[in-house]
Order: C-alpha cells, then structure tokens, then sequence
C-alpha cells in the first residue's frame, strides 16, 4: 500500500498558508519566539465560534479547513492531531485563576478548552465529523504517531484520513522553558552558541491510498527512533531506512534537517554533514519554523510543497531538478529522532 | 489482520486497592473506595468526596523504585505497569518488540501547581524540577525506561477514552505485525487542576455517585492506573501460563455534538458499541456483560442508556459501572475498567453497581446490584466515553 498526501494546509511563523505568498517572501523575524503568522480567521470560521476558541485552537482548525478545501474533501474518515503541550494558553488561564482565587469561583470555558484533544473536537464538531478520532500527545513523537496511527487506518481500509499537529508558544511557556536555556538571547543564524528559537504552528494533511487528481507527494516512509545511544545508531539507523525505502542516498535531492541552531543539540546536525550527509544539499527547515516538538509537520508542508510545485522559493539555496526525493531528518532535544522519506508521484 | 490479540498480564491501582486481588477482594465485599479528601493538598477538602489511592506519593516511591519527587501520575503508572508485566511472566522484554502505550489527561500537573504557585510570584523562582515533567508524554518516558521499553511508546489523551484508545492502538500494531508485546492502558492522578475544572462544571456528587439512578447527582473523582500486557499469539505460546481473554473488538466514533455534553440520543456512544460489535463479528445477545463508562452524570447516563436501548433492545446483558467504587479515573478509566472486564470473564463474575436504588424513567433495564459469581461471561463490552465527544467501545471474549 502507498501512502498519499493528497493535500495539505499550514500555519507557521512563514506564509506557509498562502504558498504564493511563501514563494515570494521569507518572512523575517528576530528574536527567540518566531510567531505564527495568523490569517483572517472569518475565511475559515463562523465568528461567534472564533470567540470561544483560543489561538491554537484557532490556527488547527484553519490549517485543517485549509487542507480539506485544497483536495475538495468535506468529510474526511479520520481525524487524527498531534500535540505535545496541548492547550497551553487555556491551560494557563485556567491553572493562575485557580491560584489566584484559592480554587473559589472559577468559570468553566478555559478548563473545557485545555483537554489535548480540544482541536480534533473542534474539528469534528464543525465538520460533523462521526468518525475515528484520536489525539497523540508524545512529545517530538506527537506528530509522527498520529502519522502512524493515520497508515494503519488506511491499511485498515479507510481512506481520506485527515492528520495534523499543533502546537502554541505562551508568554508562559516562553518564560519556563528560558529558564530551562532552551532558548536564544540573539537570532537563529547565530550558530555554535547555546540555545535554539523558539516556534508554533499547525500542520495538516489529507492521507489517502490513492494518488487521484494532483496529490501532492508520496509519503514513502517514516521511522523514529527514541534516545538513541551515540551517533552511529543514528547513522545505522539513516542507511537502514534508506534500504528498506529501496532508495540510494544519491537519489536524494534534498535533505531537510532538523539543526536548531543549539551548539549541543547539533553536534549531530555537524556529525552527520561530514560523514552521511556529506555533500548533499541540506537545509535547517527550523530556521523558518523555529523549534517545537511538533515541528516536523513543517518540514512535512515543506517537503511535499516543494515536490509538489518543483519549485524552490528564491530566498532558499538552490537544488537540483527535478526534485523527486527529498528525506526528512529531525531530532527534538536529541531524544526524539524521526525520519521522513517524501517522494514525487 | 484479524490475527488474535491476547491479553497475558494485568495490573491496576485505584481507590480500592494497590493490585488487581485487593480490587477484587473490594468487588466481592462491595467496598467503595470514596472518602474524604486526605491525600491531595486542595481548599476543597472536607466539600467533596474523592477516589483517591490510599498511597502517599512516598509509598508510591518505594513501592516502585522511582523518585518520590516524580508526578503521581507516573507513580501510578509504573506501579499498575509493572504488575502486568510481573503477571504475564515477562518481566525481561529482550529480543522483543515490546511497545508502550498509555494514557493520561494531567500529565505532570500535580507538580506544575506547586511551581506555578511561587512562579506567579516571581517568574524567576518555583523548582524547575516541578514543570520539567508537565507534558503527558513526559509521564509515560518515565514509565517506558523504568520499563525498559524503547521500541515504541506514545502517550493518547482524548480526555474520559483516552486509555480505550490506548489499549486499541496496541492490538491494531500487535495485528499488523509492527509489536510483539504491549503494554497498554493509562495513569492519572488527582490534581486540583482537574477537581476544580470539573467543580466548575457542576458536574461532581457531593456524596457517593449513583450511575444509573433516576437521582443520580454527578461523579465522583478518581485516581488510578491499569494496564493489560497484550500478545502476539506466537509470543503467548512461549508464555508458561493461558491468557485471561481476547481482545475481539474495538471502535473509536466521535458524537460530533458538543465540547463537554453527550448528544441526547447518544449518537457517539452508539457508533462506539455498534461497530466494536461489527468489527468482532458478534451480535447484541452475544454480550454477557457491559462495563458501563456510567459516571453518574445526568447527562452520560441518559446517552449512554439511550444508545444501550437503541442497540440491545429487548435483550439487556447484565451491566454495571464499577465507577461506583473507583470513581471516574478520567484518563485511566478505559484501562482500568478493561483490567476489571478481563477478570470478570477469568473469574466469571459480575460487578456490583452501588448504590443504586430508582431505575431511570427513561430506560427499560436496570443495573446489577449485588457482586454476582459463577457467571458465564464470554463476551464484556466495556464504554469509555469522554469530552471531546471522543467515543470509544472495546470487547473482550473468552478465549
């Protein structure tokens, strides 16, 4: 069985949702907190609803409707999201007026809205959606286990299977994970220094058996690969994957990578441009996204956008053509490794 | 793909009892496990009863080897984990693809209160060691190492069926031939996030629940873990003892109604049972018993009931909630009441549902009352029905 993204739609601190906009402009932000760019929600929601949700809530069901306009779908069989954090600004709400008011009079809206599965509700409620839904809160797995979970559904007999993740920065979130030094005092190009920058956004993707009218890219494969002992696992782990994609590293076009600018989470990045990954054109997709644990379903769109466009925007380096395979390798915090293979139709 | 899909081993915590034989040594006596309030640290202590696990997190600790200062919910977790994997003889995993898949709504939420109380203080103070545990996931890859288990994990949250989910996800990959062994179920553990959160919703008893009663008032909260360890078949050949059951049926549906409220007609609730029964190959009289999701509240009972009516009509099986005496463990229900419906096919028994005295008006069957043995239980249908309209049904047949 082959598995098709047939269509997708995103939201991140790029123009990711308006791909004509993305070709022409690299959106540039400073800092250490790359925020989404946010389009007018009113093309996408009833503006009573827009009201009760909360950003993330908000950019999901955006990039979700946006997926399911781009293939012409109204009702897809599954709904299946990723999220690492979840609902954090409601979380958030919720958990400092509980402090605040010594757990005495507190309102229900932000407790309703901080459950992990917030978005995937939302979703289904407004497509009346009756179908299997699940939501996937693994860290930098959330992403790739709702993948899984998708391919199984399709090997299961369902198709048109709608999968994505999101996840949000709060001034909160922001806050504590400084404090962890997760994080930049200066911009992403700044390289060899400690920190990386931090990013949100969601990603969706219409999954099918069938490549129809204009797929995008073929998802040919997909591995992760948990706390990983050294680099050579992680080099053993990249050949075989390439082997049983029955795939050559030659036939790779493009690699996106997922160096975060941290000079301890890229030795890796560093390790492997000098041995596997050795005069192949790779690009640092979170150099656009910046980092989140769910930042693969960036690279994702940006994969299957450029296969799917065989163009490059201007403002990235260039590749060869025509560009039929491109692999995905990304790490969150160097405990959570995946890889992608995404191939033309 | 309908390869079977054994259940080896089984482990559970909850408020009436540290293993699966102290559970069922509360079943047969017909002991609740609500109280007061003793062990969570909240204002609302002595105005609501709760199920909580008669552990202090330090017994927790040395119960099983891990921190005290690790989330309850992971505490939890890894107790009710590792007597699954003790119970189904396989406590060396090696040359195995062995998967971890659990469940939790709270995450490391107990700990991420203690650091937000001093944090809105000062964002420069609370102990970083408090929030580093915050995500669901960070709970199950405490769980997963302590396990020893690497080759696959991932952690489900769809609020109430979260760890049905979790249990289905696990014999999906052991059909597709992607595990050989899985551990799953789900943890959580009681927080004031979540007493106060569904405080506000006007949804908790101030005394015992009543599922099912046409007086019922809400529920009660709970805390617990349970976990089955499922099997290839080939793997429960080189296992030295026979399974408790099959798992012969799963479906996950969404109501598509409301955030927090079940559609009147329990339109979720129904697709959830009727196509866990299609996908075993079963009829509605096959059922022996239903472990009801039955939380006590108005608004679950009546769609649950509903969509049993729609469903069985005229032919009932026996059913009850055994939330009676665990309360709703939220994300660890669907677990921990597979746990309960395994042991009621390898014993032949049926739980009591307490408390039950006025039958609904609206519904034609009722519960069962007393702890009933010597049963024929060949088939159980167990509900686990959450927020999110996240609907989803799992059957369990003898084997």
């Amino acid at each position: 069985m082959k598995v098709y993204i047939r269509s997708a739609g995103n939201i991140s601190p790029q123009h990711s949702l308006d791909p004509g906009l993305f070709f022409s402009q690299k959106e540039m932000q400073t800092g250490n907190r790359l925020k989404a760019i946010e389009p007018d929600y009113s093309r996408y929601v009833d503006s009573k609803m827009i009201r009760r949700m909360s950003r993330i809530v908000k950019m999901g069901v955006a990039a979700a409707i946006t997926c399911l306009r781009n293939a012409d779908v109204h009702m897809p069989e599954a709904i299946i999201t990723g999220t690492a954090y979840g609902c954090l600004e409601d979380t958030g709400i919720f958990l400092r007026r509980m402090i605040d008011n010594k757990e005495e009079l507190l309102t229900p809206t932000a407790f309703i809205q901080s459950t992990h599965n917030t978005v995937g509700a939302q979703i289904a409620l407004l497509l009346k959606c009756h179908g299997y839904n699940n939501t996937i809160v693994h860290r930098g797995f959330s992403f790739e286990n709702a993948l899984m979970d998708a391919t199984l559904l399709l090997r299961e007999g369902m198709d048109n299977v709608l999968t994505g993740a999101m996840d949000e920065i709060t001034d909160d979130s922001q806050a504590i994970l400084s404090r962890f030094g997760l994080y930049k005092n200066g911009d992403f190009p700044e390289n060899k220094t400690k920190g990386t920058v931090a990013g949100e956004g969601a990603s969706f993707f219409l999954l099918s058996k069938q490549a129809g009218n204009g797929a995008m890219a073929e998802l040919k494969g997909l591995q992760t690969l948990y706390k990983p002992v050294g680099f050579p696992e992680v080099e053993t782990r990249i050949h075989q994957f390439l082997n049983e994609s029955s795939i050559a590293l030659s036939d790779i076009d493009l690699i996106l990578t997922g160096k975060n600018g941290d000079a301890s989470h890229d030795e890796i990045d560093h390790h492997l441009s000098t041995t596997v990954f050795k005069n192949k054109m790779t690009i640092p997709f979170k150099s656009l996204s910046g980092e989140y644990p769910t930042a693969s379903g960036f690279a994702l769109w940006l994969a299957s956008t450029l296969i799917s466009e065989q163009k490059m925007p201007d403002w990235l380096p260039p590749v060869r053509w025509p560009l039929k395979n491109i692999l995905i390798y990304t790490h969150y915090l160097n405990t959570h490794h995946a890889l992608y293979l995404i191939s033309a139709c | 793909m309908n390869a079977p899909v054994f259940v080896a081993g089984l482990g559970v915590v909850s408020a009436i009892g540290q293993d699966a034989n102290a559970c069922l040594q509360a079943f047969r006596t017909e002991q609740a496990g609500m109280q007061e309030i003793r062990f969570l640290r909240t204002l609302q202590q002595g105005k609501l009863p709760v199920a909580e696990v008669k552990l202090t997190n330090s017994a927790l600790a040395s119960l099983t080897g891990l921190s005290s200062q690790t989330p309850r919910t992971a505490l939890l977790s890894a107790l009710a984990a590792r007597e699954a994997l003790k119970d189904a003889g396989l406590e060396n995993l090696k040359g195995m693809r062995a998967g971890f898949i659990s469940a939790n709504t709270v995450g490391g939420m107990d700990k991420t209160e203690d650091f937000f109380e001093s944090y809105m203080k000062d964002p420069a103070s609370g102990r970083l060691r408090d929030v580093v545990h915050h995500e669901c996931g960070a709970i199950t890859e405490i769980v997963a190492d302590h396990l020893g288990i690497n080759h696959f994990i991932s952690t489900i949250s769809t609020a109430c069926s979260s760890s049905a989910n979790a249990v289905f996800t696990g014999a999906r990959m052991i059909r597709h031939g992607l595990l050989d062994l899985a551990v799953v179920g789900g943890a959580d553990a009681l927080t004031r996030f979540t007493l106060n959160g569904f405080n506000t919703l006007m949804i908790l008893d101030k005394e015992y629940c009543k599922p099912f009663d046409e007086h019922r008032q809400g529920l009660n909260l709970g805390e617990g873990a349970g976990y089955l360890v499922l099997v290839s078949e080939k793997i429960m050949t080189l296992l030295n003892k026979s399974p408790y059951c099959t798992i012969a049926g799963y479906s996950n549906a969404n109501d598509a109604y409301h955030q927090t409220a079940s559609s009147p007609e329990g339109t979720g609730s129904f697709l959830a049972m009727k196509n866990a029964l299609a996908a075993s190959g079963l009829q509605p009289g096959d059922i022996d018993y239903i472990n009801l999701h039955g939380t006590g509240t108005n608004n679950n009972d009546i769609a649950e009931g509903t969509a049993i009516k729609l469903l069985f009509d005229p032919g009932y099986p026996k059913m009850s909630s055994t939330k009676s005496f665990t309360g709703h463990t939220l994300g660890a229900s669907g677990g921990m009441e597979a746990v309960f419906s395994a042991l009621a096919i390898h014993h032949g028994i049926i739980y009591p549902n307490l408390r039950f005295e006025t039958p609904m008006k609206e519904l034609p069957f009722t519960p069962v009352t007393k702890f009933l043995k010597d049963q024929r239980v060949r088939h159980v249908l167990s509900n686990s029905f959450g927020f999110g309209g996240n609907c989803s049904s799992l059957i369990f047949s003898a084997s």
